[in-house]
């Protein structure tokens, strides 16, 4: 099965700025994507290309095999998106709105009032369908944002930022919905919070200065594990490398070692032990802290990037 | 698709109460000056009775009232076509109908028509006042109709020019403001045309104002409405450009 999207080497320039600069986005069915990125990153600019809003400078979209420019209305019947700013009518009701929006998305009037239920109950709206959006507020204007991008049931859902503005429980029921969507849909999520992308994201991709400098997935994250190692006697790298749960390990400096190993969280009294016992002079033995929040501050802190995505 | 989002549009118009404030302006002002023309009618009428072939209730009450209700038209046109897009830029609902699967060509006469379908409710009910005059005169039907083609072909370019100066700006008052400014433009640039004697044609040919007038007076000209026709379509095509580019760099 080809993949929901495919965007290869997008680029964005407005003007004499450059605000997407080469970067490729994929996604697959079943996948929550988090874009991350500092403010300013291009990330808006990346999810405004992808569902069609802006046009970009160079570069190619395939939605489910459509090309966005070429077949724009085939290619954006599979999209839901939610902007940074929900795009809403403050006069309507939630219900006439979200009536609206399935129209605009070629929903069949048959099937319209269904739909519209269940986007109002995956989103907690049922006591408020009746208002008028202008006089909801904050958290519940988001809801029906996120409605109006789901309703139509698209293969691709898009949402920038779609936790702003919500309360802790809002937050975690949003999360909850989203987690249940990206069983049955793609989902790419635009965010600077770290740890919602930690909950509720399978795979991360972060940009910074218009650039992709960064995609793994989570799984892959958590299982990056790393150790530095330093002694006192100068040790060769081959008998770092005998030590338990050591799958690799390169010499940064004299006497320091970087081990690196999938099991290596399990078998640090292990390789303290086997320092002790041969008289290795153990120095320092840490844990090399790779949350995300280090990953992103040492991707975004105006270092070469891609010197840091090798070092990770 | 056109007609959701016209309809929405014109849903949106009446939930606000600008719609309602000047449709009820609308009609005091235009009773008002209904009542001062058939006063000014009931005070020539006897001497209207000596003169041969004499222009009737239709020429002395309509026909002014038609004109005159173009001026109201001018004023109100930018109040309600300078929402239109530029309002939706503004608060980011654009978005919604960008990222849907619906054509710049649909947007754009979606949001023509919702605003056309207006004007044309504020033509009928002001329309509907002389008719009241059946009761009790011989009116000229043929005018009245021609009167009321000329009233819709005139508001029809009127929306046109708003819709663009409203793709065109960012802000709802900067469009209401250029709105103003080129329709009082085209409606007194054949004052140059009757001032001059080179190249007066011109002018009267791009002027709004030359080619309404002859409605009033009955007279239906093929020139007049492929000039109504062709100023609406040209502004609207304009519009979608305009948005299709703003697409490409904002």
């Amino acid at each position: 099965m080809s993949a929901l999207i495919q965007a290869h080497h997008l680029y964005k320039s407005y003007r004499d700025t450059h605000a997407v600069i080469d970067v490729s986005i994929e996604l697959q069915q079943g996948e929550i994507l988090g874009l991350l990125g500092p403010n300013g990153a291009g990330k808006s600019s990346c999810l405004q290309m992808l569902c069609g809003v802006l046009a970009p400078s160079a570069g190619e979209i395939l939605i489910n095999g459509a090309d966005l420019l070429d077949k724009p209305n085939q290619a954006k019947r599979n999209i839901g998106y939610l902007p940074d700013k929900p795009p809403l009518y403050p006069e309507l009701t939630v219900n006439e709105y979200l009536n609206y929006a399935a129209n605009l998305r070629r929903v069949k009037k048959s099937q319209i009032k269904n739909l519209r239920e269940q986007a109002i109950q995956h989103c907690g709206l049922e006591d408020h369908s009746t208002r008028l959006i202008g006089n909801l507020s904050k958290g519940y204007q988001q809801r029906v944002g996120i409605a109006q991008a789901i309703i139509h049931q698209p293969d691709i859902i898009i949402l920038d930022e779609p936790t702003v503005g919500l309360d802790p429980i809002q937050l975690a029921e949003i999360r909850q919905l989203i987690l249940k969507l990206g069983k049955q849909h793609g989902i790419i999520l635009s965010t600077h919070i770290l740890p919602e992308v930690q909950a509720v994201c399978s795979r991360v991709q972060m940009i910074h200065q218009g650039k992709s400098v960064f995609n793994k997935t989570i799984q892959d994250l958590k299982q990056n594990h790393k150790i530095r190692l330093q002694l006192q006697r100068n040790i060769d790298l081959e008998s770092i490398k005998q030590l338990p749960g050591v799958d690799t390990a390169k010499q940064t400096a004299d006497n320091t070692f970087l081990l690196c190993g999938e099991q290596l969280h399990n078998s640090l009294a292990g390789i303290s032990q086997h320092c002790v016992e041969n008289s290795w002079g153990l120095i320092e033995l840490s844990p090399i802290d790779n949350t995300l929040e280090q990953i992103f501050l040492n991707l975004t802190s105006g270092e070469d990037a891609h010197h840091n995505e090798q070092a990770s | 698709m056109i007609l959701q989002i016209a309809l929405r549009e014109l849903r949106s118009l009446f939930l606000s109460p600008l719609a309602w404030i000047i449709l009820g302006v609308i009609q005091a002002i235009m009773a008002w000056k209904f009542l001062g023309f058939i006063d000014y009618f009931f005070t020539i009428q006897a001497d209207l009775i000596k003169i041969k072939d004499a222009p009737g209730v239709t020429d002395l009450v309509i026909a002014p009232l038609f004109d005159f209700s173009k001026v109201l038209l001018l004023i109100i046109c930018p109040l309600i076509t300078m929402r239109l897009l530029s309002e939706e830029k503004q608060s980011g609902s654009i978005k919604l109908l960008l990222s849907s699967p619906v054509s710049m060509t649909e947007i754009v006469l979606g949001k023509y028509l919702g605003a056309l379908l207006f004007f044309i409710i504020v033509i009928l009910i002001t329309g509907i006042m002389p008719l009241s005059l059946l009761s009790s005169a011989d009116l000229d039907m043929g005018k009245f109709a021609s009167g009321m083609l000329g009233q819709f072909l005139t508001i029809a370019a009127f929306t046109a020019l708003g819709l663009y100066m409203s793709a065109v700006s960012s802000q709802p008052v900067n469009a209401a403001a250029g709105t103003f400014g080129l329709l009082i433009l085209f409606s007194i640039i054949n004052i140059a045309g009757n001032a001059t004697t080179e190249g007066n044609n011109f002018f009267n040919y791009i002027s709004i104002t030359h080619h309404s007038i002859q409605m009033l007076r009955g007279i239906v000209n093929t020139a007049d409405i492929a000039y109504f026709i062709l100023f609406s379509i040209g502004f609207i095509l304009l519009s979608i450009r305009q948005l299709d580019s703003q697409r490409m760099q904002s």
